[in-house]
């Protein structure tokens, strides 16, 4: 799906260009839930921005069921790491915003955007401007709003990077189980590795600049998962696994800067 | 005192009527307690008094009247045609490059110095005071608003993309609503400088308004009735600020921190 992309930013005052992603292949199934892991900086925002279409490759393309990506469009539903409510309209309104847009009908519209409050756990919420609620909320509100839309691809962008730990782990909990009772294909980028496991059948491992893949990793434990997976020897041997190659990233990423890079 | 502590509302309140109480009486002293020649400032009680002749001798009422329906016709005629202008301008990079250099350039121009020349084109009817108004204020929406349009939140117009807005979908459902609080504050900001505006408009070639009354006064050294029409202007000024400030409030409740 992911067709050799590349992206390089060009110099700033004459300088060199930023190679910010070496050109990348990935290939997505249906209903897969793959994590892309990497140290900040490795470009992986960037291929899920690309993916989005609100960035363009420099080099190669993404394709979509066949289709080449041309721009955004509601088949790619995103949710981003900053809190992306519109203020102005209440959860609900937010929720049927892009059903909106497509001219959905009314009675559907409060039909759907019902169903997905309930299902992120905001029934009671409907009237409340994004204001009033708490970060967990409002990424609650932000994930109904692009399912709401039925997108064929689901693309997270550290979505629970703001939020607290607790906070953080629930809301993993809540998106796995929606993914397992709807199975929807999911691209989930974040750099902490724990949540990459948790929620992966398949890891993605990026490099340091320039960005480029450098493990593919099967996640091998059955859904449905509880919390508690993460405590077993099996959780644990793959996160060792992980922190090894993220840290040979990140000591890179030192390095480098303390080269004057 | 600590930096940026908020204060009770009560106590704002008294805060801000003491100072008002404490500037009238400084006046009064220096007035009353002759330190300053009557020719020059009259005192509080005398500008109260000038102020009920203007009104039952006078026709004041008709001058304030007139210089009302002055600023809120030019304003608005600026607004009309200002706020889709800036939107669009905001909204849309090549109408900002096309109209933003001679915006800018004419936001500078004084609109004082146009009453000579709209004299000459408009008479000194109706149409002359709002034109200075028009200048006064026009240039200065529509740049005011092309900045706020155009510094919508980027990751609110990407979340709307990426939702399937189109870029009709955009302006009108992400950039319109979004900047439409700051919009408003700016003509309420805006609608202070029309009040300045109509004055010097009307102090030149004028036969009725506050202004008119001003320079009338003048000829006579009728300081407590300049005093008294200055002040009416504040008030009027002040109470239309409350009002706009009241709306607002009521129309955008999710813009308040």
């Amino acid at each position: 799906m992911i067709d050799g992309v590349g992206r390089t930013f060009p110099g700033v005052r004459g300088g060199a260009p930023t190679v910010a992603l070496t050109p990348v292949s990935l290939t997505v199934a249906d209903n897969d839930f793959i994590t892309i892991l990497g140290p900040s900086g490795c470009g992986k925002s960037t291929l899920l921005r690309i993916v989005a279409g609100l960035d363009e490759p420099t080099v190669g393309r993404v394709l979509l069921d066949g289709v080449p990506v041309a721009g955004p469009g509601a088949d790619r539903g995103m949710v981003f790491q900053s809190y992306t409510l519109f203020p102005w309209l209440t959860v609900e309104e937010n929720v049927r915003f892009g059903l909106r847009e497509k001219g959905v009908p009314a009675a559907r519209q409060a039909e759907v955007a019902r169903h997905w409050i309930d299902k992120v756990g905001l029934a009671g919420f409907e009237r409340h401007h994004p204001r009033m609620l708490s970060g967990g909320m409002q990424q609650r509100t932000a994930i109904a709003r692009a399912l709401a839309n039925a997108p064929k691809i689901l693309l997270l962008d550290e979505p629970f990077g703001a939020l607290d730990h607790q906070t953080r782990g629930l809301m993993q909990e809540l998106l796995l189980s929606i993914w397992e009772s709807e199975k929807t294909t999911v691209l989930f980028v974040t750099h902490d590795i724990e949540e990459a496991i948790f929620m992966a059948s398949r890891v993605v491992v990026m490099s340091a600049r320039p960005g480029r893949i450098k493990a593919d990793v099967v996640v091998p434990i059955p859904h449905p998962r509880l919390y508690t997976v993460k405590t077993t020897p099996e959780f644990s041997n793959l996160k060792a696994r992980l922190t090894e190659e993220i840290r040979a990233e990140a000591l890179k990423v030192v390095a480098s800067a303390a080269a004057g890079d | 005192m600590k930096p940026l502590v908020p204060v009770a509302r009560s106590r704002r309140v008294a805060l801000g009527i003491a100072f008002f109480v404490l500037f009238v009486a400084a006046w009064a002293f220096a007035t009353l307690g002759g330190f300053v020649s009557r020719t020059f400032l009259a005192d509080p009680l005398t500008m109260l008094a000038e102020g009920w002749t203007l009104f039952t001798r006078h026709d004041f009422a008709l001058d304030v009247g007139i210089t009302v329906w002055r600023v809120l016709g030019g304003f608005v005629l600026a607004a009309i045609l200002g706020v889709p202008l800036g939107i669009a301008m905001g909204a849309y990079k090549p109408v900002e490059a096309f109209f933003e250099p001679f915006v800018s350039f004419a936001r500078y121009l004084p609109a004082s110095a146009f009453i000579p020349l709209l004299i000459l084109w408009a008479g000194i009817g109706e149409t002359q005071k709002l034109l200075v108004i028009f200048i006064g204020v026009f240039f200065q929406i529509v740049l005011m608003v092309a900045v706020t349009v155009g510094s919508t939140r980027r990751d609110l117009v990407e979340a709307a993309y990426t939702l399937g807005a189109g870029a009709g979908g955009i302006v009108r459902r992400v950039l319109l609503p979004s900047a439409a609080p700051q919009i408003a504050e700016t003509l309420r900001l805006v609608l202070g400088w029309a009040w300045t505006y109509v004055i010097v408009a009307e102090l030149i070639g004028a036969s009725s308004g506050i202004g008119h009354m001003i320079t009338d006064s003048q000829a006579l050294l009728n300081t407590g009735q300049i005093i008294f029409g200055i002040i009416m202007i504040g008030l009027i000024g002040l109470v239309s600020d409350f009002a706009f400030k009241a709306l607002n409030q009521r129309l955008y409740p999710w813009s308040l921190a």
